[in-house]
């Protein structure tokens, strides 16, 4: 029986597996008129790959850390300054020209990228050494200040010949097709799934629900935990050089405290602990995003404008939104659950149940808030 | 450099840092009963700024001052309502994320009620009045806002020390349930430490863009930043260790101006952070706690 529901569950999987290919493979068909919809998945599934790895490290080893931008940046760069076209460096570096040392190196892209989070991992590793010693918010707050911290190096005159200083760096070259991004995300989290189910992930998890017991038993805590950020930057890095390639210029402004402040909504609202719940969360966040676009336009109705409909109240329901979430939906959409077809079900089942119930006591629903 | 401008730069120095410490107050005192980086703090204090610029525009100066403040103490006071009060007894993980939102909101909010664009800084023609001092020339504001700072310090420092709710802080900041089983309402005294906090960040808020001139919507998030830091390096929960750590941000990242290396003068906030979470983990002042299994 269970061997049956298993091979049941494996049969959806598949079939999911293949609309989502079939559709993917629609939207290449015809890059031009789906220009815009192949760009909102492109971004949700960059995102998925730095929502999970910030979720390795905050929702499976207990690490709040928000320096995110700065090793995505960390990424980016390397991957902008090595794969931009040695013949269109001179029209990038037309201020202050290009540091010979770098001038005619040009690295195949998935060399660039493996550099980039190799390069964002070395760096973690050495911030790691002081930092991970501290504890929550002061782990928080230390690590933020890194990413500030190398967004100033990068934005510095003195590396103008190397990062183009605050004019950024342009003619990256992006991705052939929709599958090289959605290839090179799964690849990603498929590896940080198999951390997180091997046993280093099961001592990451004893780390997060109480590292005096996990030093107890006789594990090295700073090991571990430097292990685990230096794997999440790493990805995080890789996950930057694949941000780079697809914004195809940057600058020092892209990665300021607002895209980890970005990349931990998405975390939050899929589930502190959940790669599913990450992944769902990056590509709800990225599209609700453009799907609320409609409240930025004037809206007229029946000859009035509606005055509250300009520009910027997009964001502002998209902050109240994630508020919502933060004080009534604590544990997001999964929890720190894995999705599951057998849980899907469930749900759908549950449906009608609950219906019943609110049909039962409206009254009661609506004031079901906490006191 | 000539021995006036250094000292024209320390003054500038002192001006800045005296702003600082007066936000870097609200977090310590925050941090000290909540243990949460109240992260909306600096858009607390970017809010003030705009406030001050609508009351400017209708009102003259005696009046909008204290209305401003008394706007941004309402803010602050129903930002805890909101966002912290629910979560009183939720891992403190989500208190942060909270703040984090209520910050992103106010960003947001700010953005969209005043638009992007820096907007600019109402004067109050007094504290804009030019002193020339030997060589030194500089604002009436400059001159005023390290005594107000200093003065208002020791009054708050009074205000714990010396009277009951000063009391009640401290007995809350030192153990929370303990201070409930004491009969000392808890909610009431966070309420009123995040009025003190709000209304230094308000006070703060004017005497700092009063020198800048302009404010927006962003405008409140690094100097938020650094001012917790200040408090970190001060040691958390100590007004002196915030006072005092406010005035060296502001006189090293004048310094770091002054010669040339402006690039780096949030770095180096930040450097100063991670050096003293290193040799001196609880600050220059603070009290040094262990961990209990």
């Amino acid at each position: 029986m269970k061997n049956i529901t298993k091979n049941k569950n494996n049969l959806y999987s598949l079939l999911a597996l293949a609309v989502l290919l079939g559709f993917l493979a629609f939207l290449q068909s015809d890059t031009a008129g789906y220009s815009y919809q192949i760009s909102i998945l492109e971004r949700s599934a960059i995102y998925g790959v730095v929502a999970v790895s910030m979720n390795l490290l905050t929702g499976f080893t207990g690490l709040f850390s928000l320096g995110q931008a700065g090793f995505m940046a960390i990424g980016a760069y390397i991957v902008a300054i090595f794969t931009i076209p040695v013949s269109a460096r001179a029209s990038v570096y037309y201020v202050s020209g290009i540091s010979p040392v770098i001038a005619n190196i040009q690295l195949p892209v998935p060399v660039a990228l493996l550099l980039g989070g190799l390069a964002a991992a070395g760096l973690a590793a050495l911030i790691g050494i002081p930092v991970l010693r501290l504890k929550s918010d002061y782990l928080a707050i230390a690590t933020l200040g890194f990413s500030e911290i190398i967004r100033a190096f990068i934005a510095a005159p003195m590396f103008d010949t190397i990062t183009n200083g605050s004019y950024g760096l342009k003619n990256i070259p992006g991705f052939s097709s929709i599958f090289t991004v959605f290839g090179l995300a799964a690849l990603c989290i498929a590896l940080m799934v198999l951390l997180i189910n091997s046993s280093y992930g099961r001592t990451f998890k004893a780390i997060r629900e109480d590292e005096i017991a996990a030093q107890s038993m006789g594990l090295n805590l700073f090991r571990y935990k430097e292990l685990s950020f230096v794997i999440s930057s790493f990805f995080t890095g890789i996950g930057g050089g694949m941000l780079a390639m697809f914004m195809r210029s940057i600058d020092s402004k892209t990665f300021q405290v607002s895209l980890t402040y970005d990349i931990l909504l998405i975390v939050v609202l899929g589930g502190i602990g959940s790669v599913t719940g990450s992944i769902l969360g990056s590509f709800l966040v990225t599209s609700g995003r453009e799907l609320l676009r409609f409240f930025d336009e004037p809206l007229m109705v029946a000859g009035i404008q509606i005055p509250l409909f300009r520009s910027g109240f997009r964001m502002v329901i998209f902050s109240i939104l994630l508020m919502v979430v933060v004080l009534f939906y604590r544990r997001g959409i999964m929890g720190d659950h894995e999705f599951s077809w057998d849980g899907l079900f469930r749900l759908i089942r549950g449906v009608p149940d609950r219906l019943k119930r609110l049909k039962k006591t409206p009254l009661k629903a609506g004031k079901g808030g906490r006191k | 450099m000539s021995f006036t401008t250094i000292l024209q730069q320390c003054l500038t120095g002192i001006s800045l840092g005296g702003a600082y410490a007066l936000i870097a107050i609200g977090y310590t005192l925050v941090y000290g009963i909540l243990r949460l980086i109240n992260f909306a703090h600096g858009d607390i204090f970017m809010m003030a700024g705009y406030f001050m610029i609508f009351s400017m525009a209708s009102m003259p100066w005696f009046i909008a001052v204290p209305v401003t403040l008394a706007v941004t103490v309402a803010l602050g006071v129903s930002i805890e309502r909101v966002a912290y009060r629910p979560l009183r007894q939720a891992p403190r993980m989500s208190v942060m994320i909270s703040a984090i939102g209520v910050s992103y909101l106010l960003q947001n909010l700010a953005t969209y009620l005043f638009t992007a664009l820096p907007k600019g800084y109402p004067e109050i023609p007094f504290l804009k009045r030019i002193f020339q001092i030997g060589g030194l020339s500089a604002s009436f504001v400059t001159f005023l806002t390290p005594v107000l700072t200093l003065v208002l310090v020791c009054l708050l420092i009074f205000l714990i020390n010396h009277t009951k709710i000063g009391m009640a802080m401290r007995a809350v900041s030192k153990d929370y349930e303990t201070a409930s089983l004491m009969g000392i309402k808890i909610n009431k005294t966070i309420s009123f430490t995040f009025a003190v906090g709000s209304l230094l960040a308000g006070i703060g808020s004017i005497l700092y863009f009063t020198d800048r001139m302009t404010v927006f919507p962003f405008s409140g998030s690094l100097p938020g930043l650094k001012c917790f830091v200040a408090a970190v390096f001060g040691g958390i929960g100590s007004i002196p260790g915030a006072v005092i750590g406010g005035f060296i941000l502001g006189l090293g990242e004048t310094a770091l101006v002054a010669m040339g290396q402006s690039t780096f003068s949030d770095a180096f906030t930040f450097i100063l952070l991670i050096v003293m979470l290193l040799i001196r983990p609880t600050g220059l002042f603070g009290e040094k706690t262990t961990d209990k299994v």
